[in-house]
């Protein structure tokens, strides 16, 4: 029997192909095209080539933002994954406490972000903030808007504080999946408490915890806006990432190649790594 | 190895049990030898789990005791109570070896390197395994997983009881077979105390020397699977076992015998009823039924082929009776008479055998 093909099909297709051209494909070509030219006032525009990625792989603004970003997401990775993890194994699995803690994680995702910026600006103030005036009180000479070691630390704590809650969330829920008779076969088994969670709750949390790392990374890796509103790059540079370093070329220097050539590399980063990513992790699993 | 004894065990999962309906199981008292191998069966939600549970450790009763070898053990750990269990889903430790796996219940008790290693061969051997012991468990088939699971509880030297909670249940229908007949053997081998639940008749009378039936957190029956058969104490059990089940039919009491259909059906133990009352029940195997040139006349309602014999319903005044017929035999056309054996006929009051 011979099936009637109809190309009829294809009208149904059409409004999602319109969507992802307006939303992703349009944008992105623009950028894309504007990596390309060199742009005066009044719109024109001439061809330049491949010039503007030469000059930001080059130039050592971007070179030294980009390593910034990666011992950035780096640090807050090895924080938030063992320490999300933990908490998630100490959470409760049953009763009352059970809402009461879920709903405590739950609260710093559901801030805005510009807020968690203000939040921690105003928190880590040396002269009226909680966190900067306690830490002061201690004998710690603590300035986050002079000291870059200072506004790292506070850039961190703040994504920790953000963040972690989300990894904690992931991973409770994978953990309560497990079926109690593995627990139950562990103790018949007499297997040590760290033998369960080697065995049987690491295994089990693979997936989840890939996912958590990937969501991390990448967010992590585009942080913006919290980090604007609490040290706006600074002091100096010192927490100028690449969203920010960016940003000032795209509007703050009105740069419109350089940043276009810019935004490309740095979606290319982003895609490479959580490609790198994704595939070691599951080639680990498969084995 | 032990006897394990249950001492009017109760147990609720609820904090503050209020009435019958909040006990999972009503109040039990069992005595299973050593070296046995028991089923409890019954249907789903009828407290074998429960039960089993109590019995391994994993549980604590509301009331009673559990004594193994006479100590009670009420309060004691799994651990401590050196059990093994083999669940309904198979648990296994993925990211270990199948030797990894077979070794690991000895390791965290701390035995000896050379020890583990002949104990590991031999129990995988006794399982088919012993090609697989390289292999990462994870990668095996659903009845590998239960061997798995059942050898690590065969590798202890001082398992007290091996339970087995529905052990079969996501198991190829073409393997269980296998499985439950390597059970078995593997039974009469090693002669460990083994406890077998399932809600599968089949299951229960091929695995057990002496099953449980239970209902609704109650035990109903403890017998040979052949006294559950002919014998059964409660109608429940006479439905439950047997395919199709007992029949169960209404009757009065008149004279010296119960009548059914205003005729008197001869029952084998009417001598013991002494005219007290209580709901009346006559229960006849579809085995014991035969057609007959007079008795109680029936409509024929269906047949269905079951291969070696024929399964046939009918009626009388609106209650079904079931027969099993040879495959030979002939069926009269639209009515007929039938009679029950004597012999394995039986009184039933207020759903209990009459005694």
């Amino acid at each position: 029997m011979n099936k009637s093909v109809s190309q009829g099909a294809w009208w149904f297709v059409l409004p999602v192909v319109l969507l992802v051209a307006f939303n992703a494909i349009i944008p992105l070509m623009t950028v894309v095209n504007y990596s390309v030219q060199e742009s005066f006032g009044e719109n024109m525009f001439f061809w330049s080539g491949v010039r503007w990625f030469e000059q930001v792989l080059r130039s050592d603004r971007f070179l030294s933002a980009l390593v910034r970003q990666v011992m950035f997401s780096g640090i807050v990775l090895v924080i938030e994954i063992p320490l999300g993890l933990m908490i998630a194994l100490a959470m409760p699995r049953r009763g009352p406490w059970v809402s009461v803690c879920l709903v405590l994680m739950a609260l710093p995702l559901l801030i805005p972000w510009n807020v968690v910026g203000a939040m921690w600006n105003i928190m880590a103030l040396p002269d009226i903030g909680l966190l900067g005036k306690g830490l002061n009180a201690l004998g710690l000479n603590y300035n986050y808007t002079r000291q870059p070691g200072a506004a790292w630390f506070t850039v961190v704590l703040m994504d920790v504080w953000h963040w972690t809650s989300l990894i904690v969330l992931l991973c409770y829920a994978g953990l309560v999946s497990i079926p109690d008779a593995y627990y139950q076969a562990a103790k018949i088994d007499s297997a040590p408490r760290w033998a369960v969670f080697r065995y049987i709750e690491l295994p089990k949390l693979r997936y989840v915890l890939t996912i958590a790392i990937l969501l991390r990374f990448m967010d992590s890796f585009m942080i913006y806006t919290e980090v604007v509103v609490l040290t706006g790059g600074g002091p100096g540079n010192a927490t100028t990432f690449l969203s920010i370093d960016l940003v000032k070329t795209a509007l703050g220097q009105f740069d419109l190649g350089p940043a276009a050539a810019m935004s490309l590399i740095y979606f290319l980063i982003i895609l490479l790594l959580s490609w790198l990513f994704y595939t070691l992790m599951m080639r680990n699993q498969a084995r | 190895m032990a006897t394990i004894a249950l001492d009017n065990l109760r147990h609720s999962y609820m904090a503050n049990p209020d009435g019958d309906a909040d006990w999972a199981l009503k109040k039990v008292t069992l005595d299973w030898a050593d070296r046995g191998a028991y089923a409890l069966l019954g249907p789903s939600g009828c407290g074998k789990t429960t039960l089993l549970n109590l019995v391994s450790g994993l549980l604590k009763p509301t009331e009673g005791r559990v004594l193994f070898d006479g100590q009670d053990v009420t309060s004691a750990t799994p651990e401590e109570r050196n059990i093994a269990q083999v669940f309904q889903f198979p648990v296994i430790y993925d990211t270990m070896t199948v030797y990894d796996n077979l070794a690991f219940p000895l390791r965290n008790r701390g035995v000896e390197r050379g020890e583990i290693d002949w104990r590991v061969r031999e129990v995988a051997k006794m399982l088919e395994l012993d090609d697989l012991l390289k292999h990462r468990a994870s990668g095996l088939t659903a009845d590998g997983k239960q061997k798995i699971s059942l050898g690590r509880g065969l590798v202890r030297s001082d398992v007290n009881v091996i339970m087995f909670d529905e052990p079969l249940t996501v198991i190829d229908p073409h393997l269980k077979w296998v499985l439950r007949s390597k059970l078995k053997e593997l039974h009469q081998r090693i002669r460990r105390t083994m406890i077998y639940v399932t809600h599968d008749q089949t299951e229960a009378l091929t695995f057990a020397d002496s099953v449980v039936v239970m209902n609704d957190g109650e035990v109903v029956q403890t017998g040979t699977p052949i006294e559950l058969f002919e014998r059964p104490s409660h109608t429940f059990v006479g439905h439950f076992i047997g395919s199709p089940g007992m029949n169960v039919l209404p009757c009065e009491f008149t004279g010296d015998w119960p009548a059914f259909a205003g005729q008197p059906v001869v029952v084998a133990n009417a001598d013991a009823y002494r005219g007290n009352g209580g709901v009346l029940e006559i229960g006849v195997r579809p085995e014991f039924i035969s057609f007959a040139d007079a008795g109680i006349a029936v409509r024929i309602v269906k047949v269905f082929d079951a291969g070696r014999h024929r399964i046939v319903e009918t009626e009388h005044g609106g209650h079904i009776i079931k027969m099993l017929v040879p495959e030979d035999d002939s069926i009269p056309g639209d009515s007929a008479f039938v009679k029950f054996d004597p012999e394995h006929t039986r009184l039933y009051r207020d759903g209990w055998l009459v005694t």
